[in-house]
């Protein structure tokens, strides 16, 4: 049996590898004497941190490839048009004339109406499928909320023009319009059945199968002991949901986020529905167009460079906007995470 | 003197496990009375029962009857929500809530039944945090979250904001098992003054706690109650085999 001191000396012995693989990808543990623990399979390790390092790094490597391809397919509308383009508002394939703004607009309008509409339904799906319902239905309940996740955004697109779009119109809009459009000018009279209003309603179904899975999980790591306290206080089930809400905040910012990427670049069923006319509309129950809708309407028919170099730039933008967001997001999603640091003690 | 629980032939089951059998017993009024008994003999389960937290895990179920102040909680007209609201549960691992402050964690219970003013929070919570020996250490950190606190603080915490809503009953789950001797001393001078004003009804897993503490003791096993009587003569001079056996060791 060896004495402590020569099984220290041994385990630092062990630390030649350090250069054979970085140091960093070895925890460091009180049982070793803090020492970097190395494992014996030091080639078949090499190999393994490398093609990790490899696999992770080449995310960031498409990032940044994209943008450059973007940038430089974009070159010679940012020259023309410069930051006007950003705020520019007609868009002009005769006479070479191009803003995004009512794109812009359009885009972050249905991305808005689709949070503002999905996200407490989804909410409540979530609470259903986490806490408030019989165990043997959330599994049927559960499925099929996320085959919706399934369906292609074609079919979504065909039916919100054939059939969600008209309903909306004949039914939905104009009680709306009639009683809030007096006080919301944005809700006046009259409606139109592809409108802003039908893109943002469509997405919003769209994207509650992502934000209701991911909410539904945060849901359910709410530790019982958090609930069996609220519940011995004689809490309701409205009260002991309220509970789980404000433990799972943070979850619910996250999927949330995810639903709003989720919208932001959704192409196929919002230009189907939207109405594609280039303008910021007065009302929200007016046709609009966003960024993603006119790159794939419009992609085939730009022949001349500065045409597809301006449709370029509008994906550049989006992306930018994509990227904005998600930033935007993991600030939040951090800050409200910082709360539980080192708090939740198992 | 009162009664404030009376226990009629109450059995509990998890699914097709019966987890407590026959048990009746008379808890008084303003008296401290502690459930021992090894592991699995459905100590937790039976205090459970006292606020109908039993029925909360799926497929658990309770028969017989269990009169608080006389009114059989199980009948079918009883909202387990008002019960719940008299009394105060005490578990056995601190659970203060991580998104609130010490100040909220108190006055949770009193936000739920609509208090909203101002003044009457601030007096309930520092009444509550006194009664639970915490207001001393935390009487300029109340805005601090709630976990910020030791593990014994964090109990006392539970303990206040069981209190603040002024039960009339306090169920304590093995308060001090997650708990060093010292935490778990102060704990126990707490439990004693508490009796004065409420019923309080502990489950432990030490037996020289409950010897400590309680006035009555009532020793389970699996799912029987075996003796139940005044603390000092059952430990002195137990009447039952099994309940010589348990607390001089032999098994459990």
């Amino acid at each position: 049996m060896k004495r402590p001191s020569e099984w220290r000396l041994s385990t630092a012995s062990l630390s030649y590898g350090k250069e054979l693989a970085p140091s960093f990808f070895y925890p460091t543990t009180p049982e070793y004497g803090g020492r970097r623990i190395m494992p014996k399979e030091i080639t078949g390790d090499r190999v393994f941190t490398w093609l990790a390092a490899g696999i992770g790094s080449s995310v960031i490597i498409i990032i940044f490839l994209m943008a450059y391809e973007l940038i430089k397919e974009s070159r010679l509308a940012i020259d023309k048009y410069g930051l006007g383009f950003v705020w520019g508002t007609t868009w002009d394939p005769v006479f070479f004339e191009f803003g995004a703004l009512p794109l812009i607009w359009g885009t972050l309008v249905t991305s808005a109406i689709a949070l503002l509409l999905a996200v407490p339904v989804s909410i409540g799906v979530a609470l259903v499928l986490s806490h408030f319902s019989p165990v043997r239905f959330r599994f049927a309940i559960s499925f099929l909320v996320e085959l919706l996740a399934a369906i292609p955004s074609v079919v979504y697109g065909l039916w919100g023009l054939f059939t969600l779009a008209p309903i909306l119109r004949d039914y939905i809009y104009p009680p709306i319009s009639s009683t809030l459009g007096s006080v919301v000018p944005i809700l006046a009279p009259p409606v139109i059945a592809y409108s802003v209003m039908t893109g943002g309603v469509i997405l919003a179904i769209m994207i509650i199968p992502t934000i209701s899975a991911i909410t539904r999980d945060a849901f359910a790591a709410v530790p019982l002991a958090q609930r069996e306290a609220v519940i011995s206080l004689g809490a309701t089930r409205w009260e002991t949901a309220r509970l789980v809400m404000s433990y799972a905040r943070s979850g619910i910012i996250g999927a949330t986020i995810l639903g709003l990427g989720r919208a932001v670049g959704e192409t196929m069923a919002v230009t189907m529905v939207i109405g594609n006319r280039f303008e910021i509309p007065s009302t929200l129950f007016q046709p609009g167009y966003t960024m993603a809708a006119i790159i794939a309407n419009e992609f085939t028919e730009a022949t001349e460079d500065i045409y597809l170099s301006a449709l370029i730039e509008v994906g550049l933008v989006l992306f930018a906007v994509a990227l904005v967001i998600n930033m935007f997001a993991q600030i939040i999603v951090r800050r409200s995470l910082k709360m539980f640091r080192g708090a939740v003690r198992e | 003197m009162a009664y404030k629980f009376e226990v009629e032939q109450v059995d509990a089951w998890f699914g097709a496990k019966q987890a407590l059998k026959q048990i009746s017993m008379k808890i008084k009024e303003n008296s401290i009375t502690a459930i021992i008994g090894p592991s699995g003999c459905g100590k937790t389960t039976l205090l459970r029962c006292f606020n109908r937290m039993h029925e909360l895990v799926p497929d658990a179920r309770v028969s017989g009857r269990l009169l608080f102040d006389g009114q059989n909680i199980y009948d079918d007209d009883v909202d387990p929500v008002k019960i719940r609201r008299r009394m105060g549960m005490v578990f056995q691992r601190a659970n203060p809530f991580p998104m609130m402050s010490i100040f909220d964690n108190v006055a949770v219970g009193l936000k739920m039944n609509g208090v909203r003013n101002k003044a009457k929070l601030r007096e309930a919570v520092e009444r509550s945090l006194k009664r639970a020996y915490l207001w001393d250490e935390v009487n300029d950190a109340l805005d601090k979250s709630g976990v910020s606190l030791s593990g014994g603080q964090q109990q006392r915490l539970c303990i206040a904001r069981a209190l603040a809503v002024e039960p009339e009953v306090i169920l304590m789950d093995e308060p001090c098992s997650a708990l060093d001797p010292t935490a778990t001393a102060k704990i126990e001078q707490l439990i004693m003054g508490l009796k004065e004003q409420y019923t309080v009804v502990i489950v432990t897993h030490n037996m020289q706690q409950a010897a400590r503490v309680s006035d009555y003791t009532a020793f389970l096993y699996l799912g029987e109650l075996v003796e139940y009587a005044e603390t000092v003569p059952l430990f002195e001079n137990p009447r039952m085999e099994l309940t010589e056996q348990y607390i001089t060791g032999k098994f459990g």
